[in-house]
Formats: C-alpha cells, sequence, structure tokens
C-alpha cells in the first residue's frame, strides 16, 4: 500500500531563504580565509613520503659500482613482465672482476609497470629501487621502455650498508688466500 | 616373516617402520626411492660407484638382536622382535638392505645428523647464488633450505679459493662452491674414462684439480657439469646466458649418431639455451656427448636458411612448390633421402619416389670411427628407419655412386635432395650443373646454390617426430623452438609434394602419418605417436639381422654378431 506523506507548509522564515543563504555564505567565508589545499601543479609539488613508490630504478653503491649482477629474479618476479635482462659476464681483466656477473642490457617498459615494489623486495643485491619519480612520459612506446644507461641515470648512487663485494675482495687479497 | 629371501628372492626392509621388498643388496637411498622418500645426499650418483664422502645421507639403522648366549631372537614383552639400533647413524648410500633391517630417516638423531652436515658445508660456502648457474636446480640450495638453519653461527672469514678456474675447453671451475662430492672425479674414472680430475690438499684446502699437463677435454666433460650437485663446474657455453628457472624443457634426441641418446632442450622464448641428457637407462643412462649439446647452435647458424627460393631467387613457397612440383613431374627423377629425416619425413619421401615412376632411392652414408660409449660408428640418426619404411632396402653406399653414373649416363634428369649436401656425398660440382636439383634443406651449401628449388625445411629442433636407434628402438622427440617463419616443416613440405603429383590429399601431421603407418607397415602395428612411451618402443629387428650395420659395440648396445658371444 503507497504511503503518502504529509508535505509541511514552509515557515516564514524559510519562504525568505535568508537563513539558508547566510549559512551557505558562512562555509564560503570560512575558505576565504583558511589555508589554501590546492597544489599549483607542476610548478608545486606535494611532498613524497619515504616509501613512496615511483619508477623502479636501477643504482649504483658509493664506489660508483654496479650493484645489479643480473641474478633475473625481479625479471621473475615482476607481476606485469616489465623487466627484461640479458646477462652478461664481467671481463676478467675489469676492477669488478670478481663480481663476475654483470647485465648486459636491462630494460623496464615504464609502461607495464604497475609499481608494486616486488623487484625492490626480491632483489638480494640491493640495486633495484622504487624512486620518489611519479610523472614522466614519453612521445613513443619504445622511449617508455627504460635502457639499462636512463636507469642509471636516474636512479643515481645509493648509500650502501653491506659492501658485500668490497668484503670479498679485501678477502681474497689479504687473509684467507689458499 | 622369515629371515630368509622369501620365493621371489626379495627381502623386507623397514623405512620409518614401513615394509618395503627389495632384493638384497640395494642401497638404502635406493629402497627410499622405490617408496617415493627422499633420501639427502650430495656424492651419491645412481649410475656411479659409491663414494660416501658427504655424510648427507645419515640414517639410523638397526637389525633384529640376537641373544649373544643361546642365539635365539630377542624379543619385546610383546612378543615383536626387539630391534637393536646402532648408536650412530649410518650412511644410507652405503648401506645395502639386509633381511629385516630396520631405518629410521625422520629421528631426532637424524635430523641433527643432517642440519649439522648443511652447517658445516654452508660453513665456507660463498652464498654467491645471485651469480651462480646452478641456482634453482641447486642441491645444496635445495637442501638448505629443507636442512639448514637460515641463519649463519660462523663468525670468522670465510675460505676464498679461485673462482674462475679453466678446467678444459668446456668446462669452468669455481672452487669455492664445490662440496668435495667426487661425483665428476669417479665419472671421469668410471664412465668417461679419462682419469684426468682429482682432489689436492687437505682439509678446507682441498680442492678439485686437473692432472698437471692435462685438461678435461675428452667429449664428456659436459657431464660433469649436470652431475656437479653445486654450481662448482660450470658449462663455459651456458655460463651466464639464462636462469634455469626461464627455460622450458623439450624432449628430444641427439641427431649426430645412431646412439640416439635421450636429450632434454631447454629454450625460453623460441631461444634454445642448452642441451641436456635425459635418463634412459635403456640408451644412455644419464649421459650423452658433448658434440650432442653444440647441435642446437644449427637452428640459429648464419649458413641457415631463411627462405624459399627459385633459381636462386627468393620466392613464396607456392610458387616454389609449384616449380619443384612442375621439375619433378618431368620424369627420370632421382630421390637422395636422408637418415637425419624422421620415419614419418622418410615414409612419405618413399610414397613420394614411388609416385614419381618409382624413382631410385638412395641414402647418403655418414660414417665414423665409434668411441664405445655413446659415440657410434653411423653418424646418421635414423638409417633403421629408412629400412622399416621400405625407403631403401639394403644400408646406404659409401658414396653416391650409383646417382653419379646415373646423372653422367643422362638417365637421371631431376635429382629430389631432402637434408643433404650432395657434393660430400660424392657428387662433383659439375653432375649437379647437369640435372634439375630440388632440395629441401635447412642450411645453405654447395648443393642449394645448385638447386633450382630451394624449400626450406626445419631443423630437428622445430619440429616432432620419430627416429628408429641402433638397438631398433623407437624414439620420439618434439618440438622444442618454432622456426623461421617462412621455413615449413619438412612432412608439410613432401606432403604437398606428394599432393600435387597424385591429386590426393595427402596427411601432414605426425599423428596423422602415424594412423598410416600403424596400418601400413607391420612391425609399427598398434602404435601411435601420443601413445610411444618417453624411454622408446623396442621394435622387432629380426628380420634386418642380416645386414651389415657399421656399429661396433656402445653403451647398452652390443652388434647382432657379438651377442651371442
Amino acid at each position: 500500500m503507497a504511503k503518502v506523506l504529509e508535505r509541511k507548509p514552509l515557515t516564514l522564515a524559510e519562504r525568505t531563504y535568508l537563513p539558508q543563504i547566510l549559512s551557505g555564505l558562512k562555509t564560503t567565508f570560512r575558505h576565504l580565509i583558511k589555508k589554501k589545499v590546492t597544489l599549483q601543479y607542476p610548478e608545486e609539488r606535494p611532498p613524497i613520503s619515504d616509501n613512496y613508490r615511483g619508477i623502479p630504478t636501477l643504482v649504483k653503491d658509493p664506489e660508483g659500482r654496479e650493484k645489479c649482477v643480473s641474478c633475473q629474479l625481479c625479471e621473475f618476479v615482476c607481476p606485469p613482465k616489465a623487466i627484461r635482462i640479458t646477462p652478461g659476464e664481467i671481463a676478467e681483466d675489469a676492477p669488478t672482476a670478481h663480481v663476475e656477473k654483470a647485465p648486459q642490457e636491462f630494460e623496464i617498459d615504464m609502461l607495464r609497470c604497475i609499481y608494486c615494489n616486488l623487484c625492490q623486495e626480491v632483489c638480494p643485491e640491493e640495486a633495484i629501487f622504487l624512486q620518489d619519480i611519479y610523472s614522466f612520459s614519453g612521445y613513443s612506446r619504445e622511449e617508455m621502455v627504460f635502457k639499462k644507461e636512463k636507469l642509471y641515470e636516474i636512479g643515481g648512487t645509493l648509500p650502501d650498508r653491506h659492501f658485500k663485494w668490497e668484503k670479498k675482495r679485501l678477502a681474497a687479497e689479504h687473509g684467507n688466500v689458499h | 616373516m622369515s629371515d630368509e629371501a622369501k620365493d621371489d628372492g626379495l627381502i623386507s626392509v623397514f623405512i620409518d617402520d614401513q615394509e618395503v621388498r627389495t632384493k638384497p643388496g640395494t642401497n638404502i637411498i635406493e629402497v627410499a626411492k622405490s617408496i617415493g622418500l627422499h633420501i639427502p645426499h650430495y656424492c651419491y650418483h645412481e649410475k656411479l660407484s659409491v663414494s660416501g664422502n658427504c655424510r648427507m645421507c645419515l640414517v639410523e639403522m638397526g637389525l633384529p638382536g640376537r641373544d649373544r648366549a643361546t642365539g635365539k631372537p630377542m624379543l619385546n614383552p610383546d612378543g615383536s622382535p626387539k630391534i637393536m639400533f646402532f648408536p650412530g647413524p649410518a650412511i644410507a648410500c652405503g648401506t645395502n638392505a639386509s633381511p629385516n633391517m630396520h631405518i629410521k630417516t625422520k629421528s631426532k638423531m637424524v635430523t641433527d645428523a643432517r642440519e649439522g652436515v648443511t652447517e658445516f658445508l654452508l660453513a665456507n660456502h660463498p652464498l654467491d647464488c645471485p651469480i651462480c648457474d646452478q641456482a634453482g636446480e641447486c642441491t645444496l640450495q635445495e637442501q638448505s633450505a629443507e636442512h639448514g638453519k637460515g641463519y649463519s653461527r660462523f663468525i670468522e672469514e670465510k675460505n676464498v679459493k679461485p673462482k674462475r678456474t679453466v678446467l678444459g675447453p668446456r668446462v669452468m671451475l669455481d672452487d669455492e662452491r664445490c662440496v668435495l662430492c667426487s661425483r665428476c672425479i669417479r665419472f671421469c674414472q668410471e664412465v668417461a674414462k679419462d682419469d684426468v680430475l682429482g682432489f689436492v690438499e687437505r682439509g678446507s684446502y682441498s680442492t678439485l684439480t686437473c692432472y698437471p699437463g692435462k685438461k678435461l677435454e675428452n667429449n664428456y666433460s659436459l657431464n660433469t657439469v649436470d652431475i656437479c650437485p653445486v654450481g662448482a663446474l660450470t658449462s663455459r657455453d651456458f655460463r651466464f646466458k639464462m636462469r634455469v628457472w626461464f627455460l622450458k624443457t623439450s624432449q628430444s634426441i641427439d641427431t649426430e649418431t645412431s646412439v640416439g641418446c635421450n636429450t632434454e632442450v631447454w629454450s625460453r622464448e623460441g631461444k634454445i639455451y642448452r642441451i641436456t641428457p635425459r635418463q634412459n637407462d635403456e640408451v644412455n643412462d644419464c649421459w650423452m656427448p658433448d658434440s650432442g649439446r653444440a647441435l642446437y647452435q644449427m637452428v640459429e647458424a648464419e649458413n641457415r636458411l631463411q627462405t624459399n627460393l627459385v633459381k636462386g631467387k627468393e620466392a613464396s613457397i607456392e610458387v616454389a612448390l609449384r616449380e619443384a612440383s612442375a621439375l619433378l613431374a618431368d620424369g627420370s627423377v632421382a630421390v637422395v633421402g636422408s637418415g637425419r629425416s624422421s620415419v614419418e619425413e622418410q615414409y612419405l619421401l618413399k610414397r613420394l619416389a614411388t609416385a614419381l615412376d618409382d624413382a631410385p632411392v638412395s641414402l647418403v652414408n655418414r660414417t665414423g670411427e665409434g668411441d664405445g660409449l655413446l659415440i657410434s660408428a653411423d653418424r646418421n640418426p635414423n638409417v633403421r628407419g629408412a629400412l622399416i619404411t621400405d625407403l631403401i632396402d639394403e644400408l646406404p653406399k659409401a658414396q653416391l655412386s650409383d646417382l653419379a653414373e646415373g646423372i653422367d649416363s643422362g638417365a637421371v634428369e631431376t635429382v629430389l635432395a631432402v637434408n643433404e649436401d650432395l657434393t660430400e656425398a660424392g657428387l662433383t660440382a659439375e653432375q649437379l650443373e647437369k640435372v634439375h636439383l630440388v632440395v629441401i634443406g635447412t642450411h645453405q651449401s654447395a648443393t642449394t646454390d645448385a638447386a633450382d628449388v630451394v624449400l626450406a625445411g626445419m631443423t630437428v629442433f622445430e619440429k616432432s617426430g620419430t627416429f628408429v636407434n641402433q638397438q631398433f628402438r623407437l624414439q620420439k622427440f618434439e618440438m622444442a623452438v618454432p622456426g623461421p617463419k617462412t621455413a615449413m616443416n619438412d612432412l608439410v613440405l613432401l606432403a604437398a609434394l606428394l599432393a600435387n603429383q597424385t591429386n590426393e590429399k595427402v596427411v601432414s601431421t605426425v599423428d596423422s602419418v602415424w594412423s598410416e603407418l600403424s596400418s601400413e607397415i607391420s612391425l609399427l602395428h598398434g602404435l601411435s605417436y601420443a601413445s610411444l612411451p618417453p624411454s622408446g618402443q623396442l621394435l622387432d629387428a629380426s628380420s634386418y639381422e642380416d645386414l651389415p650395420f657399421v656399429e661396433g659395440e656402445t653403451l647398452h648396445y652390443k652388434p647382432v654378431a657379438l651377442a651371442s658371444t
């Protein structure tokens, strides 16, 4: 059975509309004098928290050694298959010859990347990090596949806590050589 | 249950209180394997002698007790035989099953022993899994996950040993990773019979090395890489190329000789990275020659035929097939088949030869010296297939002399060659000039250069099929990678040529050819490609016994003349 709603007649105050206009204007004036929340993007940028997940890049250690040893775990774990690595051997006369392995080529397809952070988490060498960069563009799909050179350029150098390979080199130089 | 072996010659062993019937003398690792229980080990290998030096397979062992004074069995209060367990653990690989032996594999003592061994092995292990080629198929990695602590109590500096020692042209040694299991040494002594490896120094100084002035360069050296439980021995060809977890395996056959080693082809996204042996206890055990592992390089070789050619010019498959059929239809054709073609291709080639007014068929002979192990004297993988499919009725002659005579006398005007280089088989360039030449091939050669029509075919890695090896064992291989986009499966090419001659529909897939093979060839009756077991199917060879096959004795094969001795 249909329910009939009774509409009450408007009071005098309601009929003048003045209280409603005033309360609306109150909100308007409050925001007029409040601190602005809008950012003038792109001139102004929001603060980025430390654990923000921007684009993944390769990093070098403080001594300038490329940390990636092309173990391909990130390529394996990457859910959208954005990473592609061509492994390679480090020449025997190179200063980092004791590391033996480094990527010949390292590509990340930024159009595929979903910024999930799995590559950073899985990396046993702490060589790949998600940076705070969230805005970048290109004119073609090829341009959005970042090559090794570009990844190092963006990634730069990060502090190292372990110096795993340096310790290994020192151990070989003095100490336990058989 | 009695102590003596029962009538069937088997004895009872109790593993974790589960009764297992086994042959006396089987070692405990194999007994456990027969009930699906894996006892961890590094140095033990089923095809090598037992050395018992890794100590990973320690188990608790006991036998029913006997009273010393009376010699009577000791019994528990409930009447069951009392098992006297040894005070310390014993190695399962070096322990042979004896009647009513009891084995514990899950007790505290066994768990502690395994954890202890693992901790000692890891104390000096470099833990460079990220750069180690063995990662993903490493026994140490797997067993450390299962029996390791997950952290290290070893705070001292680790040993440093040489990491890039070249042992031979194909094998590289990383001494730090070596767990001194001696599998490689035993393989070289016992299987390859080339005793060049050994340990020098003692304790943590122990190092695997080659005998001074020698190299690990025998044709079986890469098997040491396969059996190395860790990443100490690595293949120089596969080194740092690709992680194994990306690779897909396909079952294949080594085509270099008539032994027909079972192999696995490891590929990723249409690119082959390595070939390893596949265990077949009737053919090649766990081994294969190094030369067979390099065969994958032919897939991307520089002289690979990428397109079909008509008179040296690129042509579409339709044009090339039309031209080829026109040449063949002119008559006076001679066919040169190949012992490298699969059984199915040989069958279709036989039908094609019959359709071409019973054109004479010759097979190219390819022999070398056998090494008594896995390289036989016949370097064709499938001569016996040609016999079975009736493509030939006698073994191929050393040279294509009949064909050469035919060309010289003008009796042969057109030659159809399948997967063979005729100049290598004894024909001269002038003779090839004289005739019309239709070639199905995979690689550019003097013959394809001289050919009127070249149809680009597939290598063994790009197609499926079967071979018949020297034992008359029918073995199948499967496609590992797709071929070049303009090339065609040889089977399809032959079927198309045959269809053009007979104007009938011809089947061109392996399965459908097999349905014809099984009905038309009595030896293959009841067989099909799909139901062929991975270890192959032995065929009845009695009707071919009299043929003078060139093979000498190899692993698991004795020529008929020698078999009776």
